[in-house]
């Protein structure tokens, strides 16, 4: 089955390059905007900070990193996070005077999608600066996994809740067929974990900062089985924010650019009963944003994947084509993602896997430790050297069901 | 044993689009979903063929066979239920849960059966066990 996948990844990738190259999308948006602000909010627990708070916390630090005031935001994103009506309450919390919004909800990776967006936006003179936030507390508030309570009209509902799926249990489905079709192990998944928390030790903010083994992973309490606790992200408090802005302003600012060069996003989901686990929606969003940028998976310096389980982080790897399908098990062990050891250096804040997972959405902070890298302003024991091409790839959703990839590539100016 | 468990079934909201599928779960049958047009089942079940967007949609019902397509058990003890999607007979995966069946005998490919389970309130749900 995974030769056809291959097949369909392959041919898909010949249609972007040539939808690419007939409607000259590259040349409407790629690099016309670039991430000037980011700002990782500092709390793990925000036992006194409301949400709406949270969003404000970062919108200022975002704006104090880029040189920019509240004034000069034009352009305003979130997602199912944001208090309130859509984009609106926020805004209006604020402070903000905008005459582009868009509040698109994907789950986690929404953000990724926000910053294409706002890229899109700016080439097409919609607005100069956009401000994007992502922010909760589902730790203090002692929520459950849930983005947001059921819909009694989603018309999947009545023939899902009857079985409980659950976040965990959606993603294990995907991590067991996985196994079952390429024979990837407990022990191989770990070792995405076992990276994340190499680079979790240098993160004072991070929750998790003990360096942890595959043998600790895989003997941790099963969770949904096969995934154990620690194959998952941890629950914190806190967000992030990005600001987007046109060229002319980027070039005016005192900052290291990140242009934005490339963008993807995809949905994919149960098929109407045609299902396949083996690959991810990311096979669709990978292959978009690299035709537009240009560039291939091996011009990558550093990547930032969202790791809402460690299983997240093997499809997306397999289908943004940093190895062959089936070959994520295989890439990923003995250290290949730790920095200064493997070649593919992978969320080296430590990621949602032992950092931070603010409001239960991991997009933020993958974009702003892209973003770190392209600046030289990671941590230097993780810091790649010369990182000129870096990735921020995100699965919103569940992955066994619905769920909405986001790509994005950045290259310092 | 894997089982429902002690956890109670959420009973489904039907509608009138889809009461057909839960009167035919409380018979213990098994419906799916074919478009007259283009030919293709499907599930879950819609009004509109989500393959041609036809509305010449009808019922059909499904032999209750199939296999295990992937599963994950959840929770300890009598609280453990197994999530799964199961590959029917006419082609179509639906998420499910697996009952009646020992943790051991879990498998991928396993060849299960539909049997239905009361849920909160009574309505009878399709879950699978072993064949």
């Amino acid at each position: 089955m995974h030769e056809v996948t291959l097949c369909i990844c392959k041919l898909l990738y010949k249609i972007s390059n040539w939808l690419v190259w007939r409607h000259g999308r590259s040349a409407i948006s790629k690099g016309k905007a670039y991430i000037v602000g980011a700002y990782e909010h500092p709390t793990r627990r925000a036992d006194t900070l409301s949400v709406a708070r949270i969003h404000a916390d970062v919108a200022k630090g975002a704006l104090e990193d880029a040189g920019l005031s509240l004034g000069d935001i034009d352009g305003y994103f979130c997602a199912g996070d944001a208090p309130g009506l859509g984009a609106a309450s926020m805004i209006e919390y604020l402070g903000l005077k905008v005459r582009h919004m868009d509040a698109t909800d994907c789950g986690g990776s929404a953000p990724i999608l926000h910053v294409a967006h706002a890229a899109q936006a700016i080439a097409m003179g919609k607005c100069d600066v956009a401000l994007v936030t992502l922010g909760g507390r589902p730790r203090a508030a002692g929520a459950s996994l849930a983005l947001r309570a059921a819909d009694g009209d989603a018309p999947e509902l009545q023939f899902e809740a009857p079985y409980a799926p659950l976040t965990q249990n959606l993603y294990a489905l995907v991590a067991r067929r996985h196994m079952h079709e390429f024979g990837t192990s407990s022990e191989q998944l770990a070792w995405i974990k076992v990276a994340a928390s190499h680079h979790a030790q240098h993160n004072v903010n991070a929750m998790l900062r003990r360096v942890v083994t595959v043998e600790e992973v895989v003997n941790s309490p099963l969770v949904a089985d096969p995934l154990h606790r620690l194959d998952c992200c941890v629950i914190s408090d806190g967000g992030g924010a990005v600001i987007v802005a046109r060229g002319e302003i980027a070039r005016s600012l005192d900052r290291p650019r990140v242009k934005i060069i490339g963008s993807g996003e995809a949905p994919k989901n149960a098929g109407a009963g045609k299902l396949d686990l083996s690959y991810s929606a990311a096979a669709f969003s990978g292959p978009i944003a690299f035709a537009e940028a240009g560039i291939t998976p091996a011009d990558i310096k550093y990547a930032s994947i969202y790791d809402s389980f460690t299983i997240t982080v093997l499809v997306q790897l397999e289908d943004l084509g940093f190895c062959p399908k089936g070959e994520g098990g295989r890439f990923v062990a003995d250290g290949n993602l730790i920095s200064g050891i493997g070649k593919l250096p992978f969320n080296t804040d430590g990621g949602g896997l032992c950092n931070n997972h603010p409001a239960n959405r991991g997009g933020i902070t993958k974009i702003i430790e892209a973003v770190r890298h392209l600046r030289a302003e990671a941590h230097p024991q993780v810091q790649v050297a010369n990182c000129d091409l870096a990735i921020a790839s995100g699965i919103g959703g569940a992955l066994a069901a619905r769920h909405v990839a986001a790509t994005l590539i950045l290259e310092r100016d | 044993m894997v089982s429902v468990g002690k956890r109670k079934i959420a009973a489904p909201s039907p509608h009138p689009e889809t009461e057909e599928y839960w009167r035919a779960a409380a018979a213990g049958r098994l419906l799916l979903k074919r478009c007259l047009a283009c030919g293709e089942p499907h599930h879950y079940p819609r009004a509109i063929c989500p393959f041609c967007l036809s509305a010449d949609t009808t019922w059909i019902e499904a032999s209750g066979r199939g296999r295990i397509y992937s599963y994950s058990t959840m929770g300890v003890a009598e609280a453990a239920y197994t999530l799964a999607y199961v590959t029917l007979e006419e082609g179509v995966t639906m998420l499910t849960n697996i009952v009646d069946c020992a943790e051991c005998e879990l498998r991928v490919g396993l060849q299960v059966k539909v049997v239905f389970e009361p849920c909160d309130g009574g309505q009878p749900v399709p879950m699978f066990a072993p064949a």
